[in-house]
């Protein structure tokens, strides 16, 4: 049996607004493959987003559904999971939208240690408002507003998160498929902040300006540069410049915060 | 096994041309903005094609 797609979308409002060749809606294949292996509930489920292409995703799924204000998804998603433990709480959204204007609620997430599975599409640039720089579009790349090449550093996602305290991140690229499901099951799984960065490809507003003659080119791109997190543990730092390290990069336990705050509950009632 | 039956939904596919490069066994073609499958007796049901397509255009059948 081909997978059943349609059990998860809502009637009707395919096909979804992204470029030809985004890599959005694989990487959407993906979340609700993962969802399914999880056999999540679709009542006790909470999809919630900000702006951005990437965020437009939980317009199209039969869960309940949040399309916040840019930046935000996340605190609105602390506050479901506050009001309601039980529910299984993921967001979804672009670079931009994660670790640019919301980049703050973004740390504040993983320091706190939500129970909570957070898919970043990172296509490295603001693919919505035409093809801006983000923080994690390469030095030296070009976008809207860095016609002559990105000057800046740029934002290691996943590095990010395990800097602020998420107890699972992972990382893959579009061209990875299964691999999408995989980590984010593992991810919806854990008990605690997980962060799955999924490196994606934007061949409207990165690809054309960056030379990529077709997404395609993209794609391959991803499958020359990335390394599995065992072989990368092998080789030099030189070696890996430039390199894709793919797979779980880190896992941890660490009190998650609902518990802590039923805590806090717990003991406030007694005085 | 039975050879897969390979579903192409013409109102989604958008065109990419992602599914024809990852095709191992070169089954499918671009037909302008549309994909077609002009050797489906050569699909040996990889999924690649479904697994990679965003937009849910091609489905592979298996049953
Ligand atoms: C407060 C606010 N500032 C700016 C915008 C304009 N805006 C919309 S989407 C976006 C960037 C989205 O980039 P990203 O999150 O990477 O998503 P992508 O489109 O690349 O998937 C920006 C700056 C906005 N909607 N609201
Ligand atoms: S602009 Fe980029 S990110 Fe937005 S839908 Fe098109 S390809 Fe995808
Ligand atoms: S299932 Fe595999 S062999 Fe068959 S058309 Fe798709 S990619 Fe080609
Ligand atoms: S990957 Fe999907 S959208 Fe792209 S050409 Fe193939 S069927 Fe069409
Ligand atoms: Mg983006």
């Amino acid at each position: 049996m081909a997978f059943d797609y349609d059990k998860y979308l809502r009637p009707g409002k395919l096909p979804h607004i992204w470029c030809p060749g985004c890599g959005h809606g694989i990487v959407f294949k993906g979340l609700l493959r993962a969802i399914d292996a999880c056999e999540l509930e679709k009542n006790r489920t909470a999809i919630v987003s900000g702006i951005g292409c990437a965020s437009r995703l939980p317009g199209y799924v039969d869960f309940n559904t949040l399309h916040t204000a840019h930046g935000r998804a996340a605190a609105f998603a602390t506050g479901i999971k506050m009001a309601q433990p039980d529910m299984n709480v993921l967001v979804v959204g672009g670079d931009g939208d994660g670790v640019a204007i919301g980049g703050n609620h973004f740390i504040h997430a993983c320091r706190r240690n939500i129970d909570m599975t957070y898919v970043i599409l990172n296509n490295f640039i603001y693919g919505m408002t035409g093809g801006q720089f983000s923080p994690c579009t390469p030095t030296g790349d070009k976008a809207s507003t860095t016609p002559y090449g990105n000057p800046d550093p740029t934002f290691d996602i996943s590095k990010l998160a395990i800097g602020a305290g998420a107890t699972f991140v992972a990382r893959t690229t579009a061209y990875h498929a299964t691999q999408i499901d995989k980590l984010i099951a593992e991810g919806i799984r854990h008990k605690g902040m997980a962060i799955i960065e999924v490196l994606d490809d934007c061949p409207t507003t990165y690809g054309r300006r960056n030379k990529f003659r077709s997404v395609v080119d993209m794609m391959k791109r991803f499958k020359e540069l990335a390394v599995p997190v065992a072989k990368a543990a092998t080789m030099s730092k030189e070696e890996l410049e430039g390199k894709i390290v793919t797979g779980i990069l880190h896992r941890e336990e660490r009190p998650e915060y609902c518990e802590q705050y039923a805590e806090v509950v717990k003991r406030a009632q007694n005085l | 096994m039975n050879t897969p039956r390979l579903e192409i939904i013409e109102q989604y596919c958008k065109g990419c041309s992602i599914c024809v490069e990852f095709c191992p066994t070169n089954v499918l073609e671009m037909d302008g903005f549309l994909v077609k499958a002009i050797r489906p007796d050569a699909c040996i049901g990889c999924m690649q094609c479904e697994l990679r397509c965003p937009d849910f255009a091609i489905r592979v059948h298996k049953d």
